[in-house]
């Protein structure tokens, strides 16, 4: 009882046979698309990867390590499919065809990995940037330091581009050091009255670096002293929202990359649903071009199936052959099992008679 | 003496038509082309509009759409001619039309080669434009509570950010621009009124800038008021500093920018110039090798094409002297019909052997 049985005539398998191949050839055209998508998603976080603090590259390494994979096995495919249009080419995939279609298979849950992997990287990519964004403000000030001179830069372009500002928000500044202390008059008695009020020596100012001035403020930028109202005219910080970028960096690099990675996974779902469609009229082919070997007429009709019987019936099938595979080292080693003779005498199927034993 | 003849066996003419009809295409895409590129200038004008004083900017943009538009019409049509030239029967059909149809095209170039030139010339326009434009802009800075001007701010901080630039030439310009709304001063501060009455027009000026001036690239905390002032900053020199401010004007990036642009798009229009006056030539030879075609009478014969019947002067004087003819016969009509006395030669028949009389002698 074969699972969703079609019956095939020469000209349907021949016209399988060129849809497929063209099919295939689609299919290549979209593992190049899989390995761009990776590419174009390691690029996005490269540019970033100062801001994050550990590399969350599986998702783009998986995406690209697929599609290349995906090219491979669909150029195999389509060959394969070019040539079942001849019964005598044919003969030459035949012990190649099945363990192909397992492959494809086993590899189309790959590409389902793939996918459901692009919407799981979140939790991963926020934790990461939550810590990366937080060394990268620690080390604002750190213009002289080889290796940190570029993060001041980095920082003040992120805000600008994302309108954001600080870590959860603009108050994440208000703890940090983010003025060097080349830059502050140690004779100042300010600056050193500052610097002895905080436990660790750190001089904190309630005031943001200017790239997180809010664009649409109507009135000039309002960058310290945010929290004295008395130190500004007509200012009330408490209602002033336009004044700085409101968004914290993190919930905006969040979105931004929420945003690619949905695309990214919805377009690996689409390609995902194709690859299974192709793989299934590959095996429909492959069993109708079976059976057409095994009638022996080339032009004859024949039956293509998913499975020759019910899949309960195959899934205890191969689980016997996986069972015997295993028992077959057993045997070997125990000498006491009873083994059935394999002399002359026991083809006769006559029991051998027992040597009297002398009393 | 034709102007560079050149003889064309049959299959000569038959491979110049098929070239020429995959060339008309090619053209047509050419004219695609140039029509996004106007689309594209267009849309870059506009998006600055707000930084330009008005100065017929529009035009060249508009002419690149318009010679696009007519480009893709022209070579659509110079297809379907050349497709049919193959067959010496279907060429009948265009045959009235070709020549009115390459001098169309001809002149039709020349505005093409227009639309070039004009890319080049609108660079001067714009320089004074923008000019005015940010002068204009950055006095408008403060007003953001007046309608119509409330984005400006918002405009010239994002120009200053994204083309990293500050003021119109410098930095300096912020200087003499009072950029602090009065909304915002405090009238009650003894400094605010004394800077307010020391300016003869009452402007609140002082050596600041905007935020959006600050460079990126500086190792220090951006330093955007009493920029001049030493003393005011620990470890200062304003004229040292070259990483605080942005240095270069905003007039001079935006120029550039613009340069770039109208420089490629120049480029490319004079390519796609010489494009469509090779396949205008190649048009002209088939036409005159397929007349001949039709003179000789045997379509499978070799013929001439040429591109002028005779040398450039006789073909300008021929053509002068059909003007003057159609001015002159206008006049003739009307001088016969109005003066009796001009000898006009007779038109009477004086019998079979069309002499005419002796005039009669009169009595002396």
């Amino acid at each position: 009882m074969a699972v969703l049985k079609v019956t095939f005539t020469k000209k349907n398998r021949d016209k399988l046979a060129q849809v497929l191949w063209v099919l295939n050839w689609v299919s290549v055209v979209t593992g190049v698309t899989l390995f761009s998508l990776g590419l174009f998603l390691k690029v996005e976080i490269e540019k970033r990867r100062e801001l994050m603090s550990k590399e969350v590259d599986s998702v783009p390494n998986m995406l690209i390590c697929v599609g290349l994979t995906a090219c491979t096995i669909n150029f195999l495919g389509g060959k394969i499919c070019y040539d079942c249009v001849d019964t005598t080419k044919f003969l030459r995939w035949k012990l190649l065809m099945l363990p192909y279609i397992i492959c494809t298979f086993f590899f189309t849950f790959c590409i389902l990995v793939g996918a459901l992997m692009c919407y799981s990287m979140r939790n991963d990519l926020e934790e990461s940037l939550f810590l990366g964004l937080r060394d990268a403000m620690r080390y604002y000030k750190d213009t002289d330091t080889p290796g940190r001179c570029y993060i001041k830069r980095t920082m003040d372009m992120l805000q600008m581009q994302f309108q954001c500002c600080g870590n959860g928000g603009y108050r994440d500044w208000f703890h940090t050091q983010w003025i060097s202390n080349r830059f502050l008059d140690m004779t100042n008695s300010e600056v050193v009255e500052r610097l002895r009020s905080n436990v660790e020596g750190k001089y904190l100012i309630n005031g943001v670096p200017f790239s997180c001035c809010g664009l649409h403020s109507p009135r000039p930028c309002i960058q310290h002293q945010i929290t004295n109202n008395s130190a500004h005219y007509n200012y009330d910080y408490h209602k002033e929202e336009l004044n700085l970028n409101r968004r914290g960096c993190r919930q905006a690099l969040l979105e931004h990359y929420t945003q690619i990675m949905q695309s990214i996974g919805l377009i690996v779902l689409i390609i995902w649903l194709f690859e299974v469609s192709v793989l299934t009229g590959v095996r429909y082919l492959q069993t109708a071009m079976e059976n057409v070997l095994r009638c022996g007429d080339p032009d004859s009709e024949s039956d293509g199936w998913l499975l020759e019987n019910s899949i309960a019936d195959t899934a205890r099938y191969n689980f016997n052959i996986i069972k015997n595979l295993g028992k077959c080292y057993q045997v070997d080693d125990d000498p006491n099992i009873d083994v059935p003779s394999t002399s002359q005498q026991a083809q006769e199927n006559v029991p051998i008679k027992q040597i009297p034993v002398p009393r | 003496m034709a102007v560079l003849p050149v003889r064309f066996t049959k299959t000569k003419r038959d491979k110049l038509a098929q070239v020429l009809w995959v060339l008309n295409w090619i053209s047509i895409v050419t004219g695609i082309i140039l029509f996004s590129l106007g689309i594209f200038l267009k849309v870059e004008i506009n998006k600055r509009q707000d930084l330009m004083v008005e100065r017929n900017l529009q035009s060249v943009p508009n002419m690149l759409i318009a010679v696009g538009l007519i480009a893709c019409a022209i070579n659509f049509l110079g297809g379907k001619i050349c497709y049919d030239c193959v067959d010496t029967n279907k060429f009948l059909r265009w045959k009235l039309v070709m020549l009115p149809y390459i001098i169309c095209t001809f002149f039709f170039t020349l505005s093409v080669l227009v639309g070039a030139l004009m890319c080049y010339s609108m660079l001067g326009q714009l320089e004074e434009s923008l000019t005015l434009g940010l002068r204009d802009a950055m006095r408008y800075y403060k007003d953001t509570d007046t309608p119509g001007r409330c984005f400006l701010k918002r405009t010239v901080d994002l120009l200053q950010i994204q083309f990293q630039c500050c003021g119109n030439k410098g930095y300096r310009d912020w200087f003499h621009i009072q950029w602090v709304s009065n909304r915002y001063l405090d009238m009650s501060q003894r400094e605010v009124v004394d800077r307010l009455r020391s300016n003869v027009e009452g402007k609140y000026l002082m050596d600041g800038v905007p935020f959006s001036c600050c460079n990126v690239n500086s190792p220090r905390p951006c330093i955007q008021y009493q920029i001049t002032n030493n003393s005011a900053h620990f470890n200062y020199d304003y004229q040292t500093e070259e990483l605080n401010l942005w240095m270069r004007g905003c007039r001079q990036a935006l120029l550039d920018y613009y340069t770039n642009i109208m420089h490629s798009i120049g480029l490319t229009v004079l390519i796609i110039w010489l494009f469509e006056l090779s396949v205008l030539t190649g048009v002209r030879y088939l036409q005159t090798s397929l007349e001949n075609v039709l003179r000789q009478g045997d379509p499978e014969c070799e013929s001439d094409g040429w591109l002028l019947e005779n040398s450039f002067v006789e073909t300008a004087r021929t053509n002068f002297n059909i003007i003057k003819h159609l001015g002159k016969f206008n006049q003739i009509n009307t001088a016969s019909n109005g003066d009796p006395n001009i000898d006009r030669p007779s038109t009477a028949h004086y019998g079979p052997d069309n002499v005419p009389p002796k005039p009669s002698p009169t009595s002396s």
